[in-house]
């Protein structure tokens, strides 16, 4: 049983929405909580039950097709927690997520399924796969860059009123542009952060996960040094960094071999 | 003049497998590889028929699935010499150009076993006219380089629909094995318990949530667990003629599994479950994994696990008393996106002194402190060997890595 400060983390679906191991997340946003001494607990809510709508913050991760069309009818039967997605709780939605989330969701055999409709944002099957390493310029105050790993057919449109949560620095993310002509990745409401990113997200950049935490806290939180993070923020930047000339990528030897 | 250009031909695949054959004794010579990639891809470019021509008249058994190939697919081929000579990619070289090398390299024998990656296997075995196709389990593996499970799934099922006369042996207790599987005109079904069921919640067919009761599951759109012709009680193997005891030296209860499906393939092939079960108990490495190594005051235990899947077996072999080196690499062989690390259960790792290593060892080490699990992080494996105590070490690396660190392994011992 929880008492009334303990902040509850809802992992939506993740049976369905567990591909690209999205629910990192949760472990994420609870250990950064449980640390600075604050009680958070995860909830898996599974696609059997009747989901809770007093979650303090959703996460919805990537899946594959089939799956994310279960997701979206499952989300849109279930009402109180719709309510809660737009209108209380914080949420981070990855790639199949932040689909679900928007207006609809083109297959390829160009019929359109609806989404939750929390997001001004519609996607369609774009001509070839977006995977890779990506690294865009965060639009939140203090983020930095966002590094992670995406892999979506999808290519998402952005509606005039609504904010990106990053630009494209390599890679592709929406796969749109803003009227300013830069490649936008994800979308950023006051309640919900969006993006194409894996890695898990949180795990490669905790200052994002610190800025959720603020808005389900609402209060300034005490900063983490964890070990390994400065290391692991370099494999991603380096190369990036070393093209701006900041620093030089290490060699990294040829493969040994390459049977699989 | 059809008789001499058909002649002409035959010269040429033997050429061709001839140049394939020296291609390899280079490489290996050469120090530069096994041989088995650079001679098949030789004798492949002169002869593109030369896998069927080199399969044709012989029986031959395909091994695929997403975890175990390697170490079924030497299992069987153990309790198939017992009936006679037999032809195997033992080096886990498993595309076309290995399966090529592996026949050429063996020209009488009249068994063949071939690992073949789940992605090629469609075209080797359109080549080879397996007798049996052996289906072990299907999960998320290296997912930026392939396509999701059910598109891997939905092309094997395809491809058995264009093998009538192949039987395929599959494990029934893996919805998205059964799925592909049951397209095929023929099959054996293996209950061997389920695994890792993590990218199994979902119908494979429908993608509706897959209803369980004990070991069954079914789909409200009909796809179930089939009714299975073998099936592995405990460490007992039960067919309906027998009933035979899998105490094998290999650890872990996913190579239990393995020897069922194993032996269970065999018997189809004649190799009584006795005789087959005596031909695999001694076995105590494949291809490197499960090698005791002694290495100064280490014991090293080596042990690949390169997805969340491999990982769940994996730990539950892991023993309480020893150290731990884990090795993590993400190059094309291992898949570029280092996310699956956070479905790997570490939290159930009870404490010990460990080591994250490989060339993304702080990938690792995020997840180990968010595990709770204090750590050392060391990219050199062998200087992460350094950071531990003497005594017992396991080390687990996935594929690139696990490579790279027997190499190593070799060197140094081959120049001490």
């Amino acid at each position: 049983m929880t008492n009334a400060s303990t902040i509850l983390i809802g992992l939506l679906l993740p049976e369905v929405l567990g591909t690209y191991s999205d629910a990192g997340n949760a472990a994420v946003l609870a250990a950064r909580l449980r640390w600075r001494g604050i009680p958070a607990e995860i909830l898996a809510i599974n696609g059997d039950c009747t989901p809770p709508a007093t979650c303090d913050v959703y996460l919805l991760g990537g899946g594959e097709n089939t799956a994310q069309l279960f997701a979206a009818d499952w989300l849109r039967r279930h009402t109180q927690l719709r309510h809660a997605l737009s209108s209380r709780a914080q949420t981070l939605a990855v790639c199949a997520g932040l689909q679900i989330l928007g207006q609809s969701i083109r297959d390829r055999s160009g019929h359109d399924h609806p989404g939750l409709g929390v997001l001004d944002v519609t996607t369609a099957p774009g001509r070839r796969r977006a995977v890779g390493e990506i690294v865009s310029t965060c639009a939140i105050p203090g983020v930095g860059q966002l590094i992670g790993f995406e892999n979506h057919l999808g290519v998402t449109t952005v509606g005039a009123g609504t904010s990106c949560l990053a630009t494209v620095l390599t890679g592709t993310g929406n796969g749109t542009r803003d009227p300013a002509g830069r490649r936008t990745e994800g979308v950023l409401t006051d309640r919900v952060t969006a993006t194409y990113l894996h890695g898990p997200i949180l795990a490669r950049n905790p200052a994002l996960a610190d800025h959720i935490l603020r808005n389900v806290v609402g209060a300034d939180l005490a900063p983490i040094e964890l070990p390994d993070q400065a290391a692991l923020r370099r494999t991603y930047l380096g190369p990036l960094a070393s093209r701006r000339g900041i620093h030089i990528r290490r060699r990294i030897p040829k493969p040994l071999s390459r049977q699989g | 003049m059809r008789a001499t250009v058909s002649r002409l031909r035959r010269a040429w695949a033997r050429v061709a497998v001839r140049a394939g054959l020296a291609a390899a004794w280079v490489s290996r010579r050469s120090g530069l590889g096994a041989g088995s990639i650079i001679g098949g891809r030789v004798a492949l470019a002169l002869d593109p028929d030369a896998l069927s021509r080199l399969a044709a008249g012989r029986c031959v058994v395909l091994v695929s699935g997403t975890n175990g190939k390697t170490t079924t697919s030497h299992l069987l081929a153990a309790a198939l010499r017992t009936a006679g000579r037999v032809a195997h990619n033992a080096t886990g070289s498993n595309m076309a150009d290995g399966a090529v090398a592996a026949l050429a390299a063996a020209a009488d024998a009249e068994y063949a076993v071939l690992e073949v990656d789940e992605w090629h296997l469609a075209a080797v075995a359109e080549a080879v006219d397996p007798v049996v196709v052996l289906l072990l389990n299907l999960t998320r593996d290296q997912l930026d380089r392939g396509t999701e499970v059910r598109a891997v799934a939905a092309v094997l099922g395809a491809a058995l629909v264009r093998l009538p006369r192949t039987l395929v042996v599959a494990n029934a207790d893996d919805p998205m094995v059964v799925w592909a599987a049951g397209m095929a005109s023929r099959a054996h079904w293996v209950a061997v318990g389920a695994g890792w069921t993590g990218d199994a919640a979902t119908c494979p067919r429908c993608g509706s949530i897959l209803r369980t009761d004990g070991p069954s599951w079914k789909c409200g759109c009909g796809l179930a667990r089939p009714e299975p012709d073998s099936w592995l009680d405990g460490e007992l193997l039960h067919t309906a003629q027998s009933v035979t005891a899998l105490d094998m030296r290999l650890p872990g209860r996913f190579n239990i599994r393995n020897a069922a499906l194993a032996v269970a393939a065999a018997a189809t092939l004649g190799v009584s479950p006795q005789r087959a079960a005596t031909a695999i108990r001694e076995i105590d490495a494949v291809a490197g994994r499960f090698a005791v190594i002694h290495r100064g005051q280490q014991e090293l235990r080596l042990l690949l696990a390169k997805n969340p899947a491999g990982w769940a077996e994996t730990l539950s072999v892991l023993e309480e008393a020893r150290a731990l080196l884990v090795v993590i690499n993400a190059r094309e062989a291992d898949g570029r996106d280092t996310s699956w690390l956070w479905d790997v259960p570490f939290e159930q790792l009870p404490r010990r002194a460990i080591v994250a290593s490989g060339e993304r060892a702080a990938d690792l080490g995020v997840r180990l402190s968010y595990a709770g699990l204090d750590h050392h992080t060391q990219p050199d494996p062998l200087a992460a060997l350094a950071l531990l105590p003497a005594g017992k070490v396991d080390v687990v690396a996935n594929y690139t890595g696990f490579h790279q660190l027997l190499r190593r392994l070799a060197r140094e011992a081959g120049t001490s």
